[in-house]
């Protein structure tokens, strides 16, 4: 029998710099054996074990923070009196924007046929569900008393009390634990079939007996994918109306409030832009170094960079748009307190911070204009990394500028983050990464099954 | 079919075939041969395969319809009965079934239950899980989620006849052909 082991040139794959989603050396054989034995290579690799003890104290920060906050309580936050939505809130958007990218990539690009988004989106989903567990983490930590967050949930009770079913908050407990437990539904069954696979090569009989735990059985039957693309199809679509629906119900919560700033209309479509804006960022932070470091440039080629480096600059675009509008609403409003909102964002005592969101946000994107700059890993790194900035500097700027100088001058205060704020803000990105290294050695970080349905036919040919 | 004492149930033949193009013409020569009770097995779906097999028409839409509209349905009586029922409140003389707040748990409810729906329909409809099957007893059906492609034609078709099938199936010029022990 003929050992079908062949092996991919990786130098070349390496180094793929053309134009296609696939580079030419992978076919059918080559893109199993590539992906499969990231996760079942018994070597792992040192900078595996290095990302993790360094990922690790920070996680243990995380840890102590929430400790020091059940224990204390909120008082060792920054919070003061108009500013009672501090960091716990502008992490929260910023974490369930960063999620929503994965969404976007899995369901809306699936959607509408783009297949090049095949090698992304697990990658892309995975990054939803740890984005959505730290963004959880601080609106239940900010309730003050976290162990009674089931409050929020409708539970009979001895006094008779029912949540306020049409308060934005109580509608964003429905949202984030809907979509978080949704991600997980459309990751895992995206996930079966290459579980399968993993079941299938792995060498050692308990590891393969922990994938088929796992894949269920499956075995690839055509009467199975059937059913299974079928309901892969449906939950594309029903996920897509569900990430519109959860950032909208997130600006609701401003929105539906009276604060100067917040209670504008165009909330909901620029909280969803931006929040695609950002995730597309993350996506791209995180894959740029994961394909340099695992070779998987023939599979996240420079042509997905490119495109992702434009769905950038086109939300970066919509996000743009929604500042302008602020800025012209506030005039056209005349009210005094809106104009007065925008012009004390722009010249206040947090005008820096408004600048410099200005700066990652609108200017620094500019460079993706040239093909150059979107082909370039580096320079596609750096923006959006700036970008990642730049959104949590919006957050900030709406959370804080207009609860910190709202109606009456007499309570005005400054807010800024205590340290406590800033080791749990950090903590959660330790965390989140520390669970995406988890999920790069263990889980198969590009669907297989869905690579080899864009790898053209010939190359499985004998004689190819 | 004379079966012997000693001998195990027959499943069915099952041919190895190397590249899409080779199942794809398999299958279709299979079902012009009259077989029915075939299944083949892909390492990602294969749209020709469907449509030989005539695969296109099931029930998952309709399943995930119904967990929607219930979850649509649970939403709107839990905010229903909370704020009419149970524990009324006169807010300024605004109505208890104030619908419209309602609207946004309604919906969040009727995709979460459509996504369960979706997923354990699925499920139940292939008839997983099933951790162990006959035919992972073949050595070689590993490769069916990896890069090969499997034809089975079952023992319970009209036309199944050991050697006869399997001389068929040998025709078809696969890679190998094993048989499936119940």
């Amino acid at each position: 029998m003929s050992q079908q082991e062949q092996a991919v040139d990786i130098e070349k794959v390496d180094k793929y710099t053309g134009d296609g989603f696939v580079a030419p050396e992978y076919n059918n054989t080559t893109v199993t054996q590539k992906i499969s034995n990231i996760v079942l290579r018994s070597d792992t690799p040192w900078g595996w074990f290095l990302a993790v003890a360094v990922l690790l104290p920070i996680v243990g920060m995380l840890g102590i923070s929430i400790t020091w906050l059940v224990l204390i309580g909120t008082g060792i936050w920054g919070l003061n009196v108009p500013v009672g939505w501090g960091f716990a809130i502008i992490n929260f958007v910023w974490w369930i924007g960063i999620g929503h990218a994965g969404t976007l990539i899995s369901a809306i690009l699936h959607l509408m046929r783009q297949d090049w988004r095949n090698s992304i989106n697990r990658f892309a989903e995975a990054m939803t569900i740890f984005a959505v567990m730290c963004a959880g983490m601080f609106p239940l930590l900010h309730v003050g008393r976290p162990w009674l967050a089931y409050w929020l949930l409708p539970l009979p009770n001895t006094m008779s009390l029912w949540p306020q079913w049409r308060s934005p908050l109580v509608w964003d407990v429905f949202a984030v634990s809907t979509y978080f437990t949704v991600s997980l539904i459309f990751w895992y069954m995206g996930m079966i079939p290459d579980l399968g696979t993993l079941r299938d090569r792995a060498k050692h009989p308990i590891v393969a007996r922990i994938y088929g735990i796992f894949a269920m059985g499956w075995r690839g039957a055509s009467s199975h994918w059937a059913r299974y693309e079928k309901a892969y199809l449906i939950l594309a679509g029903l996920s897509t109306p569900l990430v519109l629906s959860v950032h909208s119900i997130v600006s609701l919560d401003f929105a539906v409030s009276l604060i100067p700033g917040w209670h504008t209309t165009v909330f909901p479509p620029y909280f969803v832009a931006g929040a695609i804006y950002a995730g597309f960022a993350m996506v791209l932070t995180l894959t740029i170094p994961v394909r340099h470091w695992f070779g998987l440039q023939g599979l996240i080629t420079t042509r997905h960079l490119e495109n992702m480096g434009k769905v950038t600059l086109a939300t970066g675009f919509i996000v743009v748009y929604g500042y302008a509008m602020e800025a012209f609403i506030s005039w056209y409003s005349a009210s005094p307190y809106e104009g007065f909102m925008m012009w004390n964002r722009m010249t206040g005592q947090y005008a820096p911070v408004y600048w410099a969101l200005i700066f990652c946000n609108a200017v620094s994107i500019q460079i993706l204009w040239w093909k150059r700059a979107r082909r370039s890993p580096l320079v596609l790194f750096i923006v959006s990394l700036i970008v990642g900035v730049g959104m949590w500097l919006e957050r900030f700027v709406i959370v804080v500028t207009s609860l910190a100088n709202d109606y009456m001058p007499s309570s005005w205060d400054y807010y800024a983050g205590t340290i406590w704020d800033w080791s749990l803000y950090i903590g959660t990105i330790g965390f989140f990464l520390f669970m995406m290294c988890l999920f790069i050695r263990f889980l198969p970080m590009i669907p297989m099954s869905e690579m080899k349905m864009i790898i053209p036919k010939h190359r499985n040919k004998k004689d190819a | 079919m004379n079966h012997g004492p000693a001998q195990p149930e027959l499943r069915g033949l099952v041919a190895e075939f190397e590249n899409e193009e080779a199942i794809v013409e398999a299958t279709q020569k299979t079902v012009d041969a009259g077989y029915h009770h075939i299944e083949t097995y892909t390492p990602y779906p294969l749209d020709e395969l469907l449509d030989i097999q005539h695969l296109h028409k099931n029930k998952v839409a309709l399943v995930i319809l119904i967990g929607g509209l219930t979850g649509c349905a649970v939403g709107f009586f839990m905010q229903w009965f909370a704020s009419v029922i149970h524990y009324p409140i006169n807010v300024g003389g605004r109505p208890l079934n104030s619908w419209p707040a309602f609207i946004p748990v309604m919906f969040e409810c009727t995709v979460l239950f459509a996504s369960f729906a979706a997923l354990i329909g699925m499920m139940v409809m292939n008839k997983l899980p099933r951790p162990n099957h006959p035919l992972f007893d073949i050595e070689r059906f590993r490769y069916a989620t990896q890069d090969r492609f499997f034809l089975c034609i079952e023992a319970e078709d009209p036309y199944f006849e050991k050697d006869a099938t399997r001389q068929f199936l040998e025709e078809l010029n696969p890679h190998e052909v094993n048989e499936v022990e119940a």
